[in-house]
């Protein structure tokens, strides 16, 4: 249990739960970038690290800024007056440590997880980005070039779902 | 050496944390902020069987991240449209006012 990991869960688990629990907007979504930086950190120290780069460019460098600017846009910096979380909601948490419970008893409790420690090998050299580019050329084209048609599909769809209609309070015309 | 189970566990909290804000909370931005967990739970658990599975050379857990966390961000972009859309006709971002399907 490295250091690096222990100091990226705890930067991970404490985003998340400032993200999803504070009553200020701005603040959470500052506080899910913080979570999105340590799954980065994570995610270099797993050996990929183009992935954790990709992290850091796409969901703080793009939906985290895309998540400030909906919440400025929504006028979430004003404070909610009611309690952020109503007592209604009270079973949500309850589903949520269920969940969490049971994937947890599963994984503590399972015999077929491999032994990490004594067969792992070093394959830092493999996620060079070099081979991932190869494999994305020649392995995997075929969901390459669909997410690229996906994305084109996602933009117009977003610029069009988000445009002001004729007519509406929006047009200042 | 960071055994596999603790990045399993890290991921499974994570995921338990992302849908317990999902569940509780009112405001629609924050319930997008806690499937965005969510779904980097999931892709930490992929990199973590990548690593200590079988044959990392493959690069079949990386190739599906770096396609989750693409598709991710067109959902979340596409969702956000979708709330602002929303914001502009009913002038509120509370899922509770947010119940008819009317006008």
């Amino acid at each position: 249990m490295t250091l690096l990991f222990l100091f990226a869960a705890v930067l991970t688990i404490a985003g998340a739960v400032a993200a999803l629990s504070l009553r200020n907007l701005i603040h959470c979504a500052l506080a899910a970038v913080g979570a999105f930086v340590g799954l980065a950190l994570l995610f270099v120290e797993l050996g990929a690290q183009f992935v954790g780069l990709a992290q850091i460019l796409v969901n703080v460098g793009a939906v985290a800024i895309l998540i400030l600017i909906a919440i400025l846009l929504t006028r979430g910096g004003e404070m909610p007056g009611r309690p952020v979380i109503p007592s209604s909601r009270n079973s949500g948490l309850g589903v949520a440590m269920l969940v969490g419970g049971s994937l947890i008893a599963t994984i503590l409790g399972s015999r077929r997880l491999p032994d990490a420690a004594a067969t792992v090998s070093d394959p830092s050299s493999a996620a060079a980005v070099r081979n991932i580019g190869e494999r994305l050329m020649t392995e995997y084209v075929l969901p390459l070039e669909v997410i690229g048609l996906l994305l084109t599909a996602a933009l117009i769809g977003a610029v069009l779902i988000a445009k002001a209609e004729r007519g509406t309070a929006d047009n200042s015309q | 050496m960071t055994p596999l189970h603790s990045y399993l566990l890290l991921s499974a909290l994570l995921f338990a944390v992302g849908l317990a804000g999902v569940l509780t909370r009112r405001n629609a931005i924050v319930v997008l902020i806690g499937l965005e967990l969510m779904l980097n739970a999931a892709n930490l658990n992929f990199l973590a069987f990548w690593r200590y599975g079988p044959d990392p050379e493959a690069l079949t857990g990386v190739m599906f991240v770096i396609f989750a966390i693409g598709i991710a961000a067109a959902e979340a972009a596409v969702g956000l449209a979708l709330i602002l859309a929303i914001y502009r006709h009913r002038r509120t971002a509370n899922l509770d006012e947010i119940e008819t399907m009317k006008g």
